[in-house]
């Protein structure tokens, strides 16, 4: 018997960042702005981005979501009250979205043409572990933090924050009822992942949406 | 628990690369993995056994090679390696550093094969 060694050098997730790159030349090309919206599950994801479509649609933009639970359309059902077209992914147990089921969701969605959209945005399914590894082909990472979530969230999670491109807070309506330490999380954030742009929202109230609404259109303007 | 995808992906790949070598065996997968991977070491491996259980990689060891983070500091030009990943900052001035140089790698770096010894033609067979 004789040993050899085969150097591979070869990514785990090669499959997944090759159809990531396919995906994001794809919405590079039909001028969509994608945006993966990863959270713990109770942070607030869905009541965010149901305020986020109106908010967009009230300003003339074109807006739809995916969105990624492993069971039920409750969310998709939810979040199609806004008037822009949602569609459900259901994983059936996987704690995470990958670029195949994104692909997949692309495909045939009645009446949805990434030519035809501003922005796209996917809500990943609840977890802060698992989505950090798999590249969706988005532009933009959004983490979420809610006000009763611990402040040393990104301390805990580290891997997803410091993978962000943004931060957002979420239910600051109830910040002071829940002795939220916002000096605290500001600075944990910007210890994981210095120099992100944080938005502190309440979906509820409205208050923080117009600073999150003007860096998406900042963001969607071509340099 | 993605790592059991990813021991399901490693699976995939090294026996693809590994059918190249007919006969072989494969002994050990080395992977290097970046502390700020997501990957727990002890979920991965069990899940690899899990993930080769009657495949033809069976009984193969997994060594996880694990790589700290290194930042680059934009105030002082240094790359360093930071000891965790509770705070970016440089170790050599303390600034806060965004520019990750190293800690997000999910890689098979090789694979060892064991390979039957090649068997010598018999060279009176071989004319006739």
């Amino acid at each position: 018997m004789t040993t050899r060694i085969v150097e591979l050098r070869r990514g785990i997730l090669k499959k997944n960042d090759e159809l990531a790159a396919g995906l994001r030349h794809q919405f590079t090309s039909a001028g969509v702005l994608v945006l993966n919206l990863v959270s713990s599950p109770g942070t607030g994801k869905t009541a965010f981005l149901e305020r986020t479509l109106r908010e967009l649609r009230a300003r003339g933009a074109q807006a739809a979501a995916l969105v990624g639970d492993l069971e039920t359309d409750n969310d998709a059902r939810r979040l199609a009250a806004s008037g822009a077209p949602v569609r459900q992914i259901n994983t059936h147990g996987i704690c995470h979205l990958d670029a195949e089921m994104i692909t997949r969701h692309l495909e045939g969605w009645e009446g949805v043409s990434l030519a035809g959209l501003d922005y796209l945005f996917i809500e990943n399914v609840g977890n802060l572990v698992c989505p950090s590894s798999y590249d969706l082909g988005e532009r933009i990472r959004v983490v979420l933090l809610s006000v009763t979530e611990g402040e040393d969230k990104p301390l805990k999670y580290p891997g997803l924050f410091n993978s962000a491109d943004a931060a957002v807070i979420t239910k600051i309506d109830i910040a002071e009822p829940c002795g939220f330490d916002r000096e605290l999380a500001l600075h944990n954030i910007n210890e994981i992942r210095p120099g992100i742009r944080i938005f502190e929202t309440s979906a509820k109230t409205g208050a923080g949406m117009d600073a999150w609404l003007d860096y998406l259109a900042e963001q969607a303007t071509p340099s | 628990m993605h790592e059991l995808s990813i021991a399901a992906s490693i699976v995939e790949s090294v026996t693809e690369s590994a059918a190249k070598y007919p006969g072989a065996r494969v002994k050990e997968v080395r992977l290097r993995v970046g502390a700020l991977a997501s990957v727990v070491e002890d979920s991965l491996k069990f899940c690899w056994e899990l993930a080769t259980e009657g495949s033809p990689l069976a009984g193969a060891a997994l060594v996880i090679n694990i790589l700290p983070v290194i930042l680059h500091c934009d105030a002082c030009g240094a790359d360093a390696e930071i000891a965790g990943v509770q705070s970016f900052r440089c170790p050599k001035c303390g600034e806060l550093a965004a520019d990750l140089r190293q800690g997000r790698e999910l890689e098979i770096e090789s694979i060892e094969l064991e390979e039957p010894d090649a068997v010598v033609p018999d060279p009176v067979k071989e004319q006739v």
